[in-house]
């Protein structure tokens, strides 16, 4: 246990040295890492604050419910009792067509539109927000009421922030591709400098095995260099992606209040810092480890 | 005990190098290798660290067949030699302090501990003024001794040098035979393969000498007599 911790220990403090000796690129190997990384997570902030923007907005879904013309009132008065009842809505407000008819000549392109009609051609109509909020429901409630005698067309006008979401989604998608293209990128980079140093050990690693060096030695180093590389690019990541997001943050509050809006971009949580440096260690790990498989154990 | 059954060795595309060499290493022995330059004495210490397998026969150090070891098992039974190469093996990026370290490093002993076994094996070659400088500025014979000292650092139970006296003068030469059979006295089993001169001492250890890859003989130490004359003529080479 003690031999294992000395052998860990050393191995560590080697590769600590060897990169401090070799702090340039060290450095280097790290910004390189550190810009691979903050790429999808640059996106995912992004995305991560589009939703929780659309979050926001996708609050209030609204369904217009149009009836046919020419109702009986009765109809009317029990499609209001039904709505009334309904434990899915939440409220509603019956709008005549006198009603609406008065507010469109008030709007100001309603009213050169309307010069032309002689009658009212609106339909008498309920606005009405449902309890449920997500899509599926709403839109499971705009189907039911579509059924309902009386009522022509049952219209959800939420329909872009289903879009929205579907946008998100692909965002997502986009972010797993991405993510997983640059972590095949960074296993290369990182396999590749682990190959060029093991280049330049061969000889020790020759003469560490004919004095009866393990395996697991002569890796242990390179696969430390592997992990420190890791780290450090994915502190550097953080460091990136933190930076750009309070850059941005500063440069876009003015116009935000200008359009009353409260659009920010979330900084990451440390969950997500943690995700990065954890998912950028195991790369580094792995691709040291091929790169030590491959040009130590296959030659022979 | 190390012991070789008909073992025959040939490296891909060369001729036989061993030739049916069969013989029997006690524990604590000290034991001379010999024979012209090419007769298979490197080969054979190879054999025995297992750098090489046999191509057929047996090869037994204490009770395993290196043959039939596990590749997993193979450093630990390097472990039991200290080796000397005929070519050194120095790594000349690192001081001699460092170059000693590796063996202890491998075995995970670090620290203190290991800087004062470092320092009373450089101490044992006469190296312990040289600790910091770098295997290149050391001369031919201190290269050597360099070596020696890696080889012991450790402490192991069999003690095997390829040509350790090759670039010392006869004063260091003698110095590190007398080192070699101090270990020899704690219980070390020694092998050296050799072509310069033996002394007095040596000359009543055993002494297998190959010829072209055969062992044409095997003195056991009683034997006097009979290593004198066998000796004798070879002395020059
Ligand atoms: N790896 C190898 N591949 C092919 N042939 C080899 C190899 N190593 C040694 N040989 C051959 O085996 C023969 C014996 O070599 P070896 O090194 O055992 O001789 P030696 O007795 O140690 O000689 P010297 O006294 O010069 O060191 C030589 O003819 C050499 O050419
Ligand atoms: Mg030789």
């Amino acid at each position: 246990m003690k031999q294992w911790l000395n052998q860990h220990s050393r191995a560590l403090l080697l590769i600590l040295e060897r990169m401090r000796r070799n702090w340039p690129s060290t450095l280097m190997m790290a910004c390189v890492m550190g810009v691979t990384l903050c790429l999808p997570g640059i996106l995912y902030v992004v995305v991560d604050s589009l939703d929780r923007l659309a979050g926001n907005i996708q609050g209030e879904p609204q369904i217009s419910l149009f009836l046919k013309l020419e109702l009986e009132p009765k109809t009317i008065s029990e499609i209001k009792r039904r709505l009334t009842q309904h434990p899915e809505i939440k409220n509603y407000q019956f709008v005549s067509k006198e009603k609406a008819w008065q507010q469109l000549k008030h709007d100001k392109n309603g009213a050169d539109m309307l010069a032309s009609l002689e009658q009212n051609p609106l339909p008498d109509a309920f606005l009405l927000q449902p309890k449920a909020q997500t899509p599926e429901k709403v839109e499971k409630l705009q189907k039911e009421l579509q059924q309902w005698p009386g009522v022509e067309l049952a219209l959800v006008d939420a329909s872009w922030i289903k879009r929205l979401h579907a946008v998100l989604e692909l965002g997502n998608k986009a972010i797993m591709v991405l993510a997983a293209l640059l972590s095949f990128a960074l296993v290369a980079i990182i396999g590749n400098t682990i190959r060029l140093q093991i280049l330049t050990q061969l000889e020790e690693i020759e003469v560490s095995r004919l004095i009866g060096a393990t395996n697991a030695f002569i890796r242990r180093p390179f696969l430390y260099a592997g992990v420190f590389y890791g780290l450090w690019g994915g502190l550097v990541a953080w460091l990136i992606l933190v930076s750009i997001i309070s850059l941005f943050n500063y440069s876009v509050a003015d116009i935000a209040e200008l359009y009353s809006s409260q659009f920010r971009l979330n900084l990451p949580s440390w969950r997500i810092g943690l995700v990065l440096i954890v998912s950028a260690i195991s790369l580094g790990w792995l691709g040291s480890y091929i790169a030590v498989q491959r040009s130590l154990f296959n030659q022979k | 005990m190390i012991r070789f059954d008909q073992v025959s060795k040939r490296y891909p595309g060369s001729d036989e190098i061993l030739r049916k060499v069969s013989f029997i290493i006690a524990p604590g022995e000290r034991v001379f290798v010999t024979g012209h330059s090419g007769a298979g004495k490197s080969t054979l210490l190879k054999l025995m660290a297992a750098i090489e397998r046999p191509t057929s026969g047996t090869v037994l150090i204490g009770n395993q067949n290196t043959s039939q070891l596990r590749p997993a098992a193979v450093p630990f039974l390097r472990r039991k030699f200290g080796l000397i190469f005929q070519d050194h093996k120095l790594l000349y990026d690192r001081n001699c302090f460092d170059n000693v370290a590796l063996p202890l490093y491998i075995n995970g002993v670090v620290g203190a501990n290991a800087a004062k076994r470092i320092r009373a094996a450089l101490d044992k070659v006469g190296l312990l003024n040289k600790e910091k400088a770098m295997p290149i500025t050391l001369s031919g014979g201190e290269q050597q001794r360099l070596a020696i000292a890696r080889a012991v650092v450790n402490r192991p139970a069999i003690l095997i040098a390829d040509e350790p006296t090759g670039n010392l003068d006869e004063n260091y030469a003698a110095e590190i035979m007398a080192l070699f059979q101090a270990f020899q006295q704690v219980g070390v089993t020694v092998i050296i393969a050799t072509h310069s001169v033996l002394d007095a001492a040596a000359s009543r250890c055993k002494r297998l000498k190959l010829d072209h890859g055969q062992l044409i003989c095997e003195m056991p130490e009683s034997d006097q007599t009979k290593a004198d004359t066998d000796i004798t003529p070879e002395l020059p080479a």
